[in-house]
């Protein structure tokens, strides 16, 4: 039997994914956790910024927003969102920031929706909205997506795209007018999948141990190519420690 | 905009004074952060309504206002408040039973909009969207906008970078300025005239006392003037903006204040069960909005000075640390 939760896994898959230097923006819960391991672990010199302006905070407690007081204790500087929103978009620090984001919906090239299901008008469904995340999403040269690997939620279109991915595919951000870049990886409970150098359709990259293809493509509305896909190495034993005593010992995410 | 010397009035009088049934509003805070709560729930209590709020991500104010009843339209960038609701739960409901209209926007979009109107500038231009809904869905109709003079008559508009390919830019997202008739912040100090000190992240609180033709500042502490003024560079807010000043001590709870309290886990959990079930919501608005007189009663209901020390903030770190979260 494993020793690591699903949750561990994909906090740790997404954390191997940051490297010193990144300038991290991370959003509540699992994307803020995954930039604490990473800086913990992996991304010594990484770099942690929230929308509401704080930058390179100590986080000796996990934040349960991005407005938590503990993103104010020891940040090198507190600002405000234009503050935040600038660093994301600056020409020169703009190009290393590595966003992470979650939704309620993806497409087959990573456009999210994070507003409504059903009607914009009189929704099924309301979600809390853009937030930062379509900022971050038109902006930066990548982005760290969260999924529940579901068919719902894996759809072929959106009910409404609030975040650019790739839009329609290859060249699509150019052709909307937004910076270069978009998703390079979606990390889900099963699956990483990332986009295609040409098409930037999404493909099946790995799978959790334990897990088949088979198994995730019957989670999803669209089909992918999952000719390049590898088992996913699980956490290792240090990996784990450092998460669960270093980074949320209190277990408000995990 | 106001020179007097002396704005110190109640909270009953400042709300009364400054917010009206219709008026355009914003408050200040973030999520669970400095959110004006003893003024939210003074607006609720004064029975005001059809309020315009303007939103960036104002979670617990603006889910207690839209609660309250108060709110007919909203801009909003983002409904959630972090762990507490990934969508803030009265607002979810009015939306999806179209008890109020709804305009959506991103953050940084509700920030520019709050700039322009701190500017006296009609738009400013972002990237930020361009091809998604954001853009492409509106909950206000063009023909609608036209007939009210206090709406901008288009969402957004884009137009090509008419500085040809300047900055490596081809197309902009222009956003419309925002002008709230009052803006409602609470910040850790200010003095009898309204000069202001925000301690911590500010969030878009400055633009948005900025943009509004009122400000009324509730605060944890009244300080003197001359002590303020030793160093004028940790003050934010310029008294010029503000009308009124309020002491309101833990005028930001349930929702945190830098430096002085943290959130308090039990009231917000207790208002998340509540705001779940509508016959739950009414009692909690009778009960503690309602049945209270004033924010010093909403604290007593909610656990009073037991409840206050134990999320007093650590004077190193602000918050309350090992407080029990969950």
């Amino acid at each position: 039997m494993a020793d690591y939760t699903l949750r561990e896994m994909m906090t740790i898959v997404a954390a191997r994914e940051i490297k010193s230097g990144d300038i991290v923006f991370g959003g509540t819960g699992i994307s803020m956790l995954a930039a604490m391991a990473a800086k913990n672990i992996n991304a010594p010199e990484s770099v942690m910024f929230f929308e509401t302006g704080a930058i390179d905070s100590k986080l000796d407690e996990i934040p349960l927003a991005v407005a938590d007081s503990r993103v104010m204790y020891l940040a090198a500087t507190n600002g405000g969102l234009f503050d935040a929103f600038i660093t994301m978009q600056n020409p020169i620090t703009g190009s290393h920031v590595i966003g992470i984001l979650g939704a309620a919906q993806i497409d087959p090239y990573g456009n999210l929706n994070t507003t409504v299901i059903g009607n914009y008008v009189k929704p099924k469904t309301r979600f809390s909205g853009s937030g930062g995340g379509c900022d971050v999403a038109s902006f930066v040269p990548r982005c760290i997506i969260f999924m529940q690997q579901e068919r719902k939620r894996f759809v072929h279109k959106l009910d409404y795209l609030t975040s650019p991915g790739h839009m329609g595919g290859a060249d699509g951000r150019r052709k909307a007018g937004l910076r270069e870049g978009g998703p390079t990886v979606v990390i889900t409970n099963m699956a990483v999948f990332r986009f295609d150098g040409l098409t930037k359709r999404m493909y099946l990259a790995g799978y959790y141990p334990g897990i088949t293809p088979q198994q995730i493509l019957e989670n999803m509305e669209f089909t992918v190519d999952v000719s390049k896909a590898a088992e996913i190495a699980p956490p290792t034993p240090e990996e784990l420690k450092i998460l669960r005593d270093k980074c949320d010992p209190q277990k408000l995410i995990l | 905009m106001n020179t007097k010397d002396n704005k110190v009035m109640s909270l009953r009088e400042a709300i009364r004074e400054y917010v009206r049934d219709g008026s355009h509003i914003s408050i200040g805070g973030f999520t669970i952060n400095r959110n004006p709560m003893a003024a939210v729930h003074e607006i609720i209590r004064q029975g005001i309504g059809n309020l315009y709020l303007y939103a960036h991500s104002n979670g617990q104010g603006a889910d207690e206002l839209i609660g309250g009843g108060c709110v007919s339209r909203l801009d909003i960038a983002y409904g959630g408040n972090g762990k507490y609701a990934a969508t803030c739960i009265r607002f979810r409901k009015a939306v999806q039973e179209g008890t109020i209209r709804i305009e959506d926007y991103s953050n940084f979009q509700m920030c520019l909009r709050f700039m322009a109107g701190a500017m006296g500038m009609p738009f400013l231009p972002t990237v930020s969207s361009l091809g998604t809904d954001l853009v492409n869905v509106w909950g206000f109709s063009e023909a609608e906008r036209a007939q009210d003079p206090r709406m901008p008559d288009k969402k957004v508009v884009v137009m090509e970078n008419p500085f040809g390919g300047w900055m490596d830019t081809t197309k902009v997202v222009l956003v419309p300025a925002i002008r709230p008739d009052v803006t409602i912040l609470h910040v850790q100090k200010a003095d009898k005239q309204g000069t202001g000190r925000i301690e911590g992240l500010t969030f878009a609180d400055v633009e948005q006392a900025k943009s509004a033709r009122h400000v009324i500042l509730t605060c944890e502490e009244l300080v003197d003037t001359t002590a303020l003024r030793r160093n004028p560079d940790q003050n934010n807010i310029p008294f010029i903006h503000v009308d009124a000043v309020v002491p309101v001590p833990y005028g930001a709870h349930p929702t945190a204040c830098y430096g002085y309290y943290d959130y308090d886990p039990a009231c917000l959990l207790h208002y998340v069960k509540c705001a779940k079930d509508d016959g739950l919501y009414r009692e909690y608005l009778d009960k503690f909005i309602h049945g209270a007189k004033d924010h010093e009663a909403f604290i007593a209901l909610n656990g009073g000075r037991e409840r206050l020390d134990r999320i007093k903030a650590d004077p190193e770190t602000g918050y309350a640390v090992n407080l029990a979260r969950g």
